[in-house]
């Protein structure tokens, strides 16, 4: 099991629960975290599922539920938003036919805010898992969108 | 008015994962020297040098080390914090993308000035491209013996480990990012104790920006004192500045203090595209206030921007031309921080809510004059009673734009009815 | 001492006092809400700022040390609008339709508001209304009502160690509730009602069956037969505002009777019983060298905790019943019997210091004819408090009058039960007598009392030193626990309870319990106990006839039948029902 091998890796004490959440979530292939892979972590670091929860629900990196194959992230920041002449999330929700929040009937897509992931410089730009984009335009976001939908 | 390269001088002139490179620039002459030296000098210097934090709060770095150098409790931890996750800031990671070394021999030093022998880097999780420089450039360092057991060939231990954010804006306040390292959610603690006393594994702990970290070199190769001949009395040396927004040429600057805010943008950052009029500039990120062009000529220094009740030296500048609406962006930082924050305290985790809906009835001009008094009054009660800096800053632009953009308030009340 | 001035008065307080307390010592009482005395200072909710000159911001004095010469403000202008604003914040995500709670005129938020004199509400209501857990039969989550103070977490983490409660989420939306927003009966939790008992609002409640009583009370078929517990008596008096400590026993006993039971009996009989079977058992353990160390099992939180977590321990568990359920077991069984009355036109209520006995009175063992219930309601002492209020009666006047018998005449050593160490006392000082067979010079066992979590004494039993503990709270029972399946307990017996003080702590108690408060009713229960003619359970002569008439021996067949239980791992429930978790 993919869990087992990761929670080898760490020590059983409390502190190792946030690594060992972002070292399984990356792992697995559809990146998010069952309740019963969370009682597994529980009972190896000898805390409570409750515990786990609450970690689990307060930073915004971590999935319950499985979404789409590609996590596509705006950056929600004031400088993206005063540097684009048009707005890049309207333009996604379009493309893909979904709202923010939403996942593409697919599994392909699923579109999100984000907070400023730092490339103020570059604005506007967008994420796509761990990918980014920069100083974006309709066009180009229809390029990116374009390769990602050939290797589906 | 140019830029003052001193910890940006190897930026894109190095490959940064080549410690070659590194050493070829002067690097590690800063720790060679320190570690000759008596570890209190080297606080000396610290102090000499009169370095302030510069990651926003701008407490003097010395009496962090001299706290965390006095403790007996072992071991002692160094903590690096490269949560950088304010709208608008971007210059630590440059400096962990651009000299990620220097950042190590900085940290290096403070240990061996203070006894430390831990270490942690804390990266935000959006920075990956950041994370897996350092982790080339720790294994380096470890490799040639600048980290490990008995460093250069000295009786002194010191390692570091990296740790990852992983979507938590408000992990970049001390104690909650102590938390976080500890594996769990990211809410700050009560203070006292401060961490140089009860920090991360309720050890002593000193936690320093990017930023002041890769001063310490420089302090201890030109020395304390002429440092200090850098910048303004009280604001010494030189800060590196996020500058953004409506500009043509946004990016990582360096400065002395004591420069001008236009100067800046327009001297460094080209002016204003398209040759637009300013409405407005945000200093120091999402947390710092807006000002109105006619006070472009406001000095870069802690002082002034303590001024606006803002702790924030951070270096963010968003540029914001006249196609803008004030309630539009106020919104978006609102909103950013009710999104951030940790839900702790009731301030901040109630008040940001209903200042969004607030900056909201603005927004669409329902607004009533009562709303202009709750508010007013509401923005300062979070920033006297917040538990933490996100609660106590994330005001700032509001209370900012009350002073200086009122007559915008006034008219979106939604008049005359609702008086 | 540190001198400074508080509202320009000079005083001086000993180093380490925080404002708060340094105003209290000199009569000005900073209002506060999320700070509860022996929990964690967390200073969440903000309310106690307060103004030190020289300083920007507002400080809380809750969290704050005093220094020398500090100038401290309690009541600025500035400080008052604070409080209000936080106040009304607060109440922006509350249901406040407190007429419609539990906890209207006793609530910690309402108060604060009335004192701050919070009239309108400047800030609009942004709760979003979740569903009410209430699907166990012990305790009511309400998350509309929650205020987020972490009071609950606290104990449930820190004391309690179960950490069944958390904070899910972040930022406004954040919640305090299980895993994944599931029931309490999915989760581990052991029902103890410590979270019940410190929360300042209506948020979490032990189910309310007063209803259930009143109907029976007035259902001409049914014979109503109530016991109280030992620890009650030294509690009921605060719910119905008399002084911490208060000894009611004669009271309740009166009230009881106007508010129309038939038989009002004391579970301090069975308290009594309790210490022979269990004296019984532990010397048929250790002589005939069975499972030790022995563990006593009155206690249903504990039980629950040990089932959960412990299974690998529940051989150490002594098989008597609580003494509500062996009180329950004989009211159905003896009694109804010996008053010709069929079982089930019987109506059993206990009045306990606990929520996990409600709980208790629900398991299927706890069914003596494997069909009814021996115990139909539990009442915690607050559900009693509401009887009474509700029928009006003036407590404070009520003459004293007895319990009636057979089930009324009890002990000192059964009085005792109420608080941490009772149990263990009670049956060192009937233990020793069968076993030494000569009688105690000294009937008191002051190691074993106090309340102090981890206690120990050494007895001598027929010539060898027996070593024996007592614990409170479930952080010190994992502690034993632990021990036990490491093979390294140096102990014969141990006596466990779930709440901080035992029964006297319990999660059921009047609000307001504190160290102080627990302190005062451990005094009285002992007062009780001196007071008594009888202080050992193998002298009471009720319990005497009660073996000729019925039971013929300890441990024999009708104690088995009646008395005795067995007990399960507890496993988790599949979750019946699931709430999306907060996450963004």
């Amino acid at each position: 099991m993919l869990l087992d091998k990761i929670l080898e890796k760490y020590p059983q004490q409390e502190d190792s629960l946030l690594e060992i959440l972002l070292a399984f979530q990356d792992a697995k292939i559809n990146h998010f975290i069952s309740e019963d892979e969370v009682r597994q972590i529980a009972s190896y670091l000898h805390i409570s599922e409750a515990k786990v929860c609450s970690v689990l629900s307060f930073y915004t990196f971590f999935r319950t539920e499985n979404k789409g194959k590609h996590v596509i992230q705006v950056c929600g920041g004031v400088p993206c938003h005063v540097e684009s002449d048009f707005n890049v999330a309207k333009t996604l929700e379009k493309e893909l036919g979904i709202k923010v929040n939403e996942t593409t009937e697919n599994q392909q897509f699923t579109l999100e805010y984000t907070s400023c992931i730092g490339l103020c410089d570059e604005a506007p730009a967008m994420r796509i898992d761990d990918k980014v984009y920069t100083k974006l335009t309709p066009n180009k976001i229809k390029a990116i969108l374009a390769e990602y939908r050939v290797y589906m | 008015m140019k830029e003052t390269k001193i910890i940006s001088r190897r930026f894109d002139r190095i490959n940064p994962v080549s410690l070659d490179d590194y050493l070829k620039t002067e690097g590690y002459t800063g720790l060679t020297k320190a570690l000759k030296m008596e570890r209190i000098s080297i606080i000396e210097e610290v102090e000499a040098s009169y370095l302030r934090g510069r990651g926003g709060a701008g407490f003097p770095t010395h009496i962090k080390m001299m706290g965390l150098a006095k403790e007996t409790n072992l071991p002692k931890y160094i903590i690096c914090n490269a949560d950088e996750g304010e709208p608008g800031n971007f210059k630590d990671k440059a400096l962990l993308e651009k000299d990620p070394f220097a950042v190590i021999e900085g940290m290096t030093i403070m240990a061996y000035a203070t006894g430390a022998t831990h270490g942690f880097i804390y990266i935000r999780g959006e920075y990956q491209e950041a994370m897996s420089i350092m982790h080339e450039c720790l294994k380096k360092a470890r490799e040639e013996g600048y980290l490990g057991k008995g460093i250069r060939n000295t009786k002194f231990d010191f390692d570091i480990q990296i740790r990852s954010g992983a979507g938590s804006y408000v992990c970049g306040e001390e104690f909650a990012l102590i938390e976080s390292i500890e594996g769990k959610p990211g809410r700050t603690r009560v203070k006292p104790p401060f961490p140089t006393e009860k920090g991360v594994f309720d050890k002593p702990t000193v936690i320093n920006n990017v930023e002041t970290f890769a001063n310490l070199p420089v302090i201890i190769n030109v020395g304390g004192k002429e440092y200090a001949k850098m910048g303004t009395p009280t604001s010494t040396g030189t800060k590196l500045l996020s500058l953004s927004g409506n500009v043509k040429k946004p990016g990582v600057y360096e400065i002395e203090f004591g420069v001008s805010i236009r100067d800046v943008i327009f001297d460094l950052g080209g002016g204003v595209k398209n040759d637009r009029k300013i409405k407005m500039v945000q200093l120091g990120g999402a947390c710092g206030p807006v000002i109105p062009e006619y006070m472009l000529d406001m000095m870069i220094d802690y002082e002034r921007f303590e001024e606006f009740e803002s702790k924030t030296g951070s270096g963010a500048i968003i540029v914001i031309d006249d196609r803008f609406d004030l309630f539009d962006i106020l919104l978006k930082t609102v909103h950013f921080f009710e999104h951030e924050s940790c839900g702790k305290c009731v301030p901040c985790r109630e008040g940001h809510t209903q200042l969004e809906l607030l900056i909201r009835k603005f927004n669409k001009k329902e607004a009533t004059t009562k709303d202009l008094d709750s508010l007013e009054s509401l923005a300062r009660v979070m920033h006297q009673t917040s538990l933490c800096g996100l609660g106590q800053t994330s005001p700032t632009s509001i209370i900012a734009s009350l002073r200086f953009f009122r007559d915008e308030y006034i008219d979106r009340i939604d008049h005359p009815s609702n008086l | 001492m540190i001198n400074l001035k508080i509202n320009n008065i000079p005083v001086s307080v000993k180093e380490g006092t925080t404002i708060l307390n340094a105003a209290k010592q000199n009569n000005i009482k900073i209002p506060t809400l999320c700070n509860y005395p022996d929990l964690h200072i967390n200073s969440e909710c903000r309310v106690c700022v307060v103004e030190i000159e020289g300083r920007k911001g507002l400080v809380t004095s809750c969290s704050t040390q005093v220094r020398e010469g500090m100038k401290i403000i309690t009541n600025s202008p500035r400080v008052i609008n604070a409080r209000k604003t936080i106040t009304e914040l607060i109440l922006t995500n509350h249901d406040s339709n407190c007429n419609a709670c539990a906890k209207n005129m006793n609530c910690e938020l309402q108060n604060l508001s009335n004192i701050l004199g919070i009239d309108q509400a400047r800030f609009p209501s942004v709760l979003k209304m979740e569903p009410i857990d209430d699907h166990n039969p012990a305790l009511v989550r309400n998350p509309n009502r929650c205020i987020k103070c972490g009071r609950c977490i606290d104990v449930c983490k820190n004391i309690q160690t179960t950490n069944i409660l958390e904070i899910m989420g972040r930022g406004q939306s954040m919640k305090i509730t299980p895993a994944y927003g599931k029931y309490l009966s999915d989760e581990s939790c052991t029902f103890c009602g410590q979270c019940a008992s410190v929360c300042p609002v209506g948020a979490i409640l032990e189910k309310d069956e007063t209803d259930k009583v009143w109907d029976a009370l007035h259902d001409e078929r049914k014979r109503t037969i109530v016991q109280v517990a030992p620890a009650v008596r030294v509690s009921l008096g605060e719910e119905l505002g008399l002084k911490a400590g208060s000894i009611v026993t004669g009271k309740i006993a009166t009230a009881l009777r106007l508010l129309g039971f038939d038989d009002v009996f004391d579970t301090d009989f069975t308290a009594d019983l309790t210490i022979i079977e269990e004296g019984n058992e532990l010397i048929k353990r250790v002589t005939e060298g069975g499972t030790l160390p022995m563990l006593t099992s009155c206690c249903p939180g504990w039980i629950s905790f040990a089932e959960t977590y412990y299974p690998e321990i529940l051989p150490n568990l002594s098989t008597c019943k609580s003494p509500q359920q062996m009180f329950g077991a004989l009211a159905k069984g003896y009694y109804a019997e010996k008053i010709g009355w069929d079982p089930e036109n019987l109506f059993v209520v206990s009045i306990m210091p606990c929520t996990a006995k409600k709980y208790e009175a629900q398991r299927p063992e706890m069914r003596h004819d494997g069909k009814h219930p021996d115990v139909d309601v539990a009442l915690t002492v607050r559900e009693l408090g509401k009887l009474i209020r509700q029928m009006g009666i003036d407590f404070e006047s009520l003459p004293d009058s007895e319990f009636d018998n057979p089930f009324g005449i009890t002990t000192g050593a059964a009085a005792i039960f109420g608080t941490t160490g009772g149990v263990m006392e009670a049956a060192l000082r009937t233990v020793y007598e069968v076993v030494n067979k000569k009688p105690l010079e000294k009937l008191d066992f002051t190691d074993v009392r106090g309340l102090k979590g981890f206690k120990e004494t050494t007895v001598n039993l027929g010539g060898a030193d027996v070593k024996v503990a007592v614990v409170h709270t479930l952080a010190n029972a994992r502690v034993i626990a632990e021990q036990i399946k490491a093979g390294t307990s140096p102990y014969a017996f141990i006596e466990v309870m779930t709440c901080p003080g035992g029964c006297i702590g319990g999660g059921g108690q009047p609000y307001g319990t504190t160290t102080e408060v627990r302190q005062k009713r451990l005094e009285a229960i002992y007062k009780v106990d001196g007071k008594m003619v009888i202080r050992k359970s193998h002298e009471n002569p009720a319990i005497t006839k009660l073996y000729e008439e019925y039971l013929i021996e300890p441990l024999g067949h009708l104690s088995h039948e009646y008395l005795h239980t067995h007990y399960h791992q507890r496993k988790k429930q599949k979750p019946k029902h699931k709430n999306v978790m907060a996450t963004y």
